[in-house]
């Protein structure tokens, strides 16, 4: 990570996301590896002395205390600050996160959204170069969490502070983050940008995780770094461009592939007017959401695979249901990836 | 969360039965009428007579007796001195076994459970007796005094003050660890993470943090040993002597040796109405740290 990022850690619950800041803010010892912070070894100091801002989970503010004198905590803490001074400047963290009216209250008369707020101005209070936020909007309804994400955003802008976010909305990850990181069963499986997780998934998981993704399983036909085929059917072979496969992995003839495809990435035509990669399907379902059409197509001679088509709704003659159709698919935004061994039961 | 106080910390406390929600008032009511009528019969009733009895021929002369002669003053005072101490040593000597309690792994925590419990279990009058044992003139502390030299003869252990507050010290203690071992154990880890976190050491954590916010089972566990202490009757009896008498024996006295029972009732009622105070006071203390209020 760089100063000043905004990185997010998305994945499932129970993926290790929490495991991880605990260990970045020093809560517990990582069994392997080494945790730097600035250039300096941070992985066994103490975490008084690791100068991180922390947002918890369920925001543990001092139920003892007042607003007040929560934020003022790391302030006393610190010893470093005359009264006054420290007076002064949860005054300026206050008005920040707009909440001085409410300075003498204590933690449980305050809303979930003003509560997290407070745990906000409380982390960042010591000005630390690097705060932590553990799903800090996972209590917070949907609307409330929509205008914090913005807060935050602004707030972490504003300050230049570095941010490590975790939370397992991949929306909020896309909309906040520089980069976000990817966890599975307490592993990293891809560390990028939003752009680049959606756009090239490297694997299955990610691709699955981030957005809307459709996927056939299938097996190689012939892949090689120039192209990839690969046979859905008897009859249905499709050409991939090496764009597909791009880990250029090789695969031995007869390898069980899965092939991933966005909705959006598609195209629907009347059965015949596809072309030669285009796969015949016929129609189980067609919704209208206002900007697009989303269909639901049964492959015609797979009847078990079904896939998901989104396509904008400016102009075009809608299908109906039962409609034979061609799919034409954008070969260079399809990838493929090796089937996992699945431990049958 | 409502404003009403408990003296006992959530878990511990019948505030918020969540069963209410599924029994009807009237199964509710028929549900504690048997335990009702048993407080009616086996409480209320001796106590609305006792105190009935030190009203006895019309008179305060009983109360007058009390306030009067500097004796019975001065067993009232002694016994509320007692108890101080008493809930005084057992916070003392058992927060930290309730904090390790609270710390340490289920397996290990199960034995120092163990060790708290199986004294608890005991029968009072075996534990006051082991004092006895341990204490008296030629018992096994004397002897290790003697034989190892730091003192000539056998001190007067036995049958002093100080041998009645250390006995009902360790009588007392399991209620004193039980709720603060209960309102730790409910405190989430993330305070104390949060108090690291910002900056706080782990002494300043578990006196900025720790320490206030196990305040309610402080004050449930002193006010627990504190009541029973002003009451305490056994081990004062067995391990204290003539110059060292706390209310009950006083009462015990009046009643079993002296047979001057409205006196006796007199002296139970200014004891009650002390352990009432105590207990109202304790309550205002609670209810005046709004922080702590707001906790639980
Ligand atoms: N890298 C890892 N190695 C071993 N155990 C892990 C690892 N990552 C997570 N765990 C375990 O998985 C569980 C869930 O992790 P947690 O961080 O709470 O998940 P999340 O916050 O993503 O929901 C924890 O009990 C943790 O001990
Ligand atoms: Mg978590």
């Amino acid at each position: 990570m760089t100063a000043g990022e905004f990185v997010s850690l998305l994945g499932p619950s129970g993926s290790g996301k929490t495991t991880a800041l605990t260990m970045i803010a020093g809560f517990e010892t990582p069994s392997a590896g080494r945790i730097t912070i600035g250039g300096q070894d941070v992985t066994f100091l103490a975490p008084n002395h690791r100068n991180i801002g922390m947002v918890f989970q369920k925001y543990a503010l001092f139920p003892h205390l007042t607003i007040r004198q929560n934020i003022a905590f790391p302030l006393r803490m610190r010893g470093r600050m005359q009264k006054t001074a420290i007076a002064r400047r949860v005054e300026e963290m206050l008005e920040l996160v707009q909440l001085s009216e409410y300075a003498e209250r204590y933690p449980n008369q305050l809303s979930g959204g003003q509560q997290q707020r407070v745990a906000v101005a409380r982390a960042l209070a010591f000005e630390p170069p690097v705060l932590l936020m553990d799903e800090p909007l996972g209590a917070l309804d949907k609307k409330l969490r929509e205008a914090m994400q913005f807060e935050i955003k602004r707030l972490q802008e504003r300050l230049g502070a570095t941010v490590v976010y975790v939370t397992h909305d991949q929306d909020e990850a896309l909309t906040m983050s520089d980069r976000i990181a990817i966890m599975s069963d307490g592993r990293l499986m891809q560390f990028g940008t939003p752009t680049e997780l959606y756009r090239q998934p490297r694997t299955e998981f990610v691709a699955d995780f981030i957005g809307r993704m459709n996927f056939i399983d299938g097996d190689c036909l012939d892949c090689t770094a120039e192209q990839t085929v690969v046979r859905l059917s008897e009859r249905t072979v499709l050409n991939l461009p090496s764009a597909a496969n791009e880990r250029t992995r090789r695969y031995n003839a007869g390898t069980a592939l899965r092939l991933a495809i966005r909705p959006e990435r598609m195209r629907l035509t009347k059965r015949g007017d596809g072309g030669a990669d285009a796969l015949p399907g016929i129609v189980d379902a067609a919704v209208f959401i206002g900007s697009t059409y989303i269909y639901l197509v049964r492959l015609a001679d797979r009847p078990d695979a079904s896939l998901q088509v989104q396509i904008a709704a400016d102009g075009v003659t809608p299908f109906q249901k039962n409609d034979d159709v061609d799919i034409v698919l954008d070969g260079a935004a399809a990838h493929v990836f090796p089937v996992m061994e699945r431990c049958a039961a | 969360m409502t404003r009403s106080l408990t003296l006992l910390p959530r878990s511990l406390s019948f505030r918020r039965p969540s069963s209410a929600r599924f029994y009807s008032l009237t199964t509710s009511l028929a549900l504690v009428t048997p335990l009702l009528a048993a407080l009616m019969a086996g409480f209320l009733y001796p106590v609305a007579r006792l105190v009935a009895l030190s009203f006895s021929g019309g008179t305060l002369s009983h109360y007058r007796r009390i306030f009067t002669e500097p004796l019975h003053l001065e067993v009232l005072f002694s016994t509320i001195e007692v108890a101080f101490i008493v809930t005084v040593a057992s916070l003392l000597l058992g927060f930290p076994v309730a904090y390790l309690m609270a710390q340490l792994g289920k397996g290990l925590a199960m034995a120092v459970t163990a060790c708290v419990f199986i004294p608890l279990w005991t029968s009072v009058l075996i534990r006051s007796y082991a004092w006895v044992v341990l204490l008296q003139r030629n018992g096994i502390i004397n002897t290790l005094l003697v034989d190892t030299g730091p003192t000539e003869g056998p001190l007067k252990l036995i049958y002093t003050q100080g041998a009645v507050i250390l006995a009902m010290t360790h009588v007392l203690m399991p209620f004193m660890i039980l709720p603060i071992y209960s309102t730790l154990r409910a405190l989430p880890p993330d305070y104390v993470r949060a108090a690291r976190n910002l900056g706080a050491g782990p002494v300043r954590a578990f006196v900025a943090v720790t320490l206030p916010l196990s305040l309610p089972g402080v004050f449930a566990g002193s006010v627990m040993c504190f009541v029973l202490a002003l009451g305490f009757y056994i081990t004062p009896a067995l391990v204290g002597g003539p110059n060292s008498m706390l209310m009950a024996t006083l009462i015990g006295q009046q009643t079993t040796v002296l047979l001057d029972w409205p006196f006796a009732a007199a002296l139970s009622t200014v004891l009650l109405a002390v352990t009432l105070l105590f207990v109202l006071m304790f309550r205002r203390t609670l209810s005046l740290s709004k922080g702590l209020n707001s906790v639980y």
